[in-house]
C-alpha cells in the first residue's frame, strides 16, 4: 500500500523508539517541473530502510546513503539536486527540474 | 529534529489540528507552532499565511532563513449511506490517504463485513455528524436517495466549514431537494455549496466509476481553489 504522510511520519517515530537511528528528509524547495511537492517527506533509518519519496524514485538512493551519514554524525544536510545529465553515473531528475532536500536526524 | 517534536507533530494530526514547524536553516534550531498558539508567535503573520494556503516552503526572517514543514489534518470524508458507491470510496480514499468514515442507520447495510477500509457508523447523521466534529478539511457526502438520511447530514455540513459537499440524485432530485433544503431556511448561496448532481461528468455508470468521479470532484475541490469560499471566510 501506497504510504501517507500519517504512515511516513508516525514510522519515524516508532523506529526511533525501537532505539534506531533514523533520519528524516524533506523537500524544502524545487524549481521546473519537480515530482514531489515541497513539504513532501522520506524517512530512513539506519539499516537504509526507508518510507515515503522525495523525487518519485530520480534520487532516493542518493538520499539514502546521504541519510545514512546523517544518522552517524548527526549533523543536518541541505542535498541539492538537478537534472541527470550524461557526463556521469550521477544520479539526477530526468523531468529537468531542480530539488533541495533537507536531512535531519531524530535525536 | 527532536523525538518530542516528531511526537508532538504525529499527536497534532491524529487529533486532527494544524501546525506549523520552523525549521532554522543555519542551525537546525526547530520548534513546533500549534494552531492555538500561532497569535504568540514571532513569525505569526507568516505562519497564518502559511497555514491559510496549506502549503510548506522558505521563508526568510531577519534571523535568517527558515523552512516552514504546514501540517494540516488530513482529509476526511464522511459519507451518509453504506451504498455500493460508498463500497468504492472506502478503498479509494485510503489509496489517497484520506480518511473516510461511513454513517448510515440501515443496520443490514452498515456493517463492518462491508467496509473493511472504514469506520461504519450505524446511526444518523444528526446524531453522529456533530461528534465527529465536521471541519475545513472534511468533505461530505450524500449518497443514500433518501431524504430522511442525507438531509440531515446536508443540514449539518451546509452549517459546517466544510470544504466540500456533494449529493447524489438527478436533477429532477435534487430540485425537491432544494425545496426542502429552502424551507429549513437555506439561502440560494448556501445551497450552491452542494454539487448535484455529484462528481465530475466522466459519464460515470458504474458504482466504482461514479465513486472516481466524485473522488476527482473532491480532489479538485481540494487542489484547484484552496481558498474556496469556506476557507475564505475562515
Amino acid at each position: 500500500m501506497l504510504a501517507t504522510d500519517n504512515d511516513i511520519m508516525n514510522r519515524a517515530e516508532a523506529w526511533r523508539r525501537e532505539g534506531k537511528g533514523v533520519a528524516i528528509a524533506t523537500v524544502v524547495e524545487t524549481w521546473g517541473s519537480a515530482p514531489r511537492p515541497v513539504g513532501s517527506h522520506l524517512v530512513i533509518d539506519d539499516d537504509g530502510n526507508f518510507l515515503g519519496s522525495v523525487s518519485g524514485g530520480c534520487v532516493e538512493g542518493a538520499v539514502v546513503t546521504e541519510a545514512v551519514d546523517v544518522i552517524t554524525s548527526g549533523a543536518p544536510k541541505m542535498l541539492e539536486f538537478g537534472v541527470a545529465d550524461e557526463t556521469a553515473w550521477k544520479v539526477g531528475l530526468s523531468c529537468g527540474g531542480r530539488i533541495r532536500v533537507y536531512v535531519e536526524r531524530v535525536d | 529534529m527532536k523525538l518530542e517534536i516528531l511526537a508532538a507533530l504525529n499527536a497534532e494530526r491524529e487529533a486532527r489540528r494544524a501546525a506549523v514547524l520552523v525549521t532554522e536553516i543555519a542551525t537546525g534550531k526547530q520548534r513546533l507552532v500549534r494552531e492555538a498558539d500561532l497569535a504568540s508567535d514571532p513569525l505569526a503573520e507568516t505562519l497564518a499565511e502559511r497555514l491559510r494556503m496549506g502549503k510548506s516552503g522558505m521563508a526568510e526572517t531577519p534571523a535568517g532563513d527558515v523552512f516552514l514543514t504546514v501540517q494540516a489534518p488530513p482529509v476526511r470524508i464522511v459519507v451518509t449511506g453504506a451504498v455500493h458507491i460508498s463500497q468504492a470510496l472506502a478503498p479509494m480514499a485510503r489509496l489517497l490517504g484520506h480518511d473516510l468514515t461511513i454513517v448510515d442507520p440501515r443496520t443490514a447495510f452498515a456493517t463492518p463485513e462491508r467496509f473493511p477500509d472504514a469506520p461504519v457508523h450505524a446511526e444518523w447523521p444528526d446524531d453522529v455528524l456533530p461528534k465527529l466534529g465536521v471541519d475545513r478539511y472534511t468533505a461530505f457526502v450524500a449518497l443514500t436517495h433518501d431524504p430522511k438520511i442525507d438531509d440531515p447530514g446536508l443540514i449539518h455540513a451546509l452549517r459546517s466549514r466544510c470544504f466540500y459537499i456533494g449529493a447524489l440524485g438527478s436533477r429532477k432530485t435534487h430540485a425537491k431537494r432544494v425545496e426542502r433544503l429552502t424551507a429549513a431556511g437555506f439561502t440560494d448561496k448556501d445551497i450552491a455549496r452542494i454539487h448535484a448532481p455529484i462528481g465530475l461528468p466522466i459519464g460515470a455508470i458504474s458504482p466504482a466509476e461514479i465513486a472516481l468521479s466524485i473522488m476527482g470532484e473532491i480532489t479538485a475541490a481540494l487542489r484547484l481553489k484552496p481558498a474556496s469560499a469556506a476557507q475564505a471566510a475562515a
